[in-house]
């Protein structure tokens, strides 16, 4: 499980609650803090995006894949962004989807969640419910039987959330 | 966490077709990035795992994040080998456990 800080305080305070005390908070919190300072100590290297997809793939080199992703392309409320996944497979021994990683690409923590699958899932089908602090993409990385990753992307504006959009 | 899951599974199970499971856990899911009113950050505190297993075999797992939403709603597929018992498990930070045993009486 990745733990990694992060300083920028509104990103920080995004990432949770209800819009109404969201704005409390971060009024407040902006009123008591100075402002956050830059990241010192890792300069133009890998975003925490980028450096969880590197735990996942390890050196694999995943290739553009179907997988079909549903999910809003306007997300009212950051919090909740119902979310299903699927892959078509057979989920035979020799040929299933092992696991589906969803991923955030600007969360102050980018991993959202990883789902494993065995022979009695039958499908490679998973919905759940992601938070996105912002409009960002979601990142989603498949891993084969064979080993092979398959990933795709999908842009989910978010209108309550803050920071961008 | 004291509250009871809820877990919807369909009517009729037949042996071998694939069913959907949906669950659903009350949890804030605390992300351990937010500050209380005194500047303190609140501890995180999430559901880590959730696990689904069939008389013992591993049917379906979900390592959560804190970027899962509060109160973990999940949806996974189920083929039904026969009849038989699902346990599905969610922990939490910390080390508690809640688990639900459900009979699958599947018919030919």
């Amino acid at each position: 499980m990745a733990r990694i800080r992060v300083t920028n305080r509104r990103e920080v305070l995004l990432g949770a609650a209800s819009a109404a005390s969201l704005l409390a908070l971060i009024s407040e919190v902006a009123a008591q803090t100075p402002p956050p300072a830059a990241p010192a100590a890792t300069p133009p290297e890998a975003s925490p995006y980028e450096q969880a997809l590197d735990k996942i793939l390890g050196d694999a080199k995943p290739s553009p894949g179907k997988i079909n992703i549903e999910i809003p392309e306007i997300a009212e409320n950051g919090n909740t962004v119902p979310y299903a996944i699927s892959i078509d497979s057979p989920m035979t021994a020799t040929d299933h989807i092992k696991a589906i990683h969803v991923l955030s690409t600007a969360n102050p923590l980018p991993f959202v969640a990883s789902f494993g699958f065995t022979l009695l899932s039958g499908k490679a089908a998973v919905s759940s419910r992601m938070r996105l602090a912002k409009t960002q993409e979601v990142s989603v990385i498949a891993e084969h039987s064979s080993g092979r990753f398959i990933a795709a992307k999908r842009t989910v504006k978010v209108t309550i959330g803050g920071c961008g959009g | 966490m004291s509250l009871r899951p809820r877990i919807k599974l369909p009517e009729t199970i037949r042996i071998g077709e694939i069913i959907e499971v949906k669950t659903l856990i009350s949890h804030t899911m605390e992300t351990g990035q937010r500050r209380d009113k005194d500047g303190k950050p609140i501890p995180r505190k999430i559901i880590n795992a959730f696990r689904a297993a069939f008389d013992g075999t591993p049917v379906f797992t979900a390592e959560l994040h804190p970027g899962t939403s509060a109160n973990p709603y999940i949806v996974f597929h189920f083929k039904v080998p026969g009849p038989g018992e699902l346990e599905l498990t969610w922990s939490e930070d910390g080390g508690a456990v809640v688990s639900e045993r459900l009979k699958i009486n599947a018919e030919a």
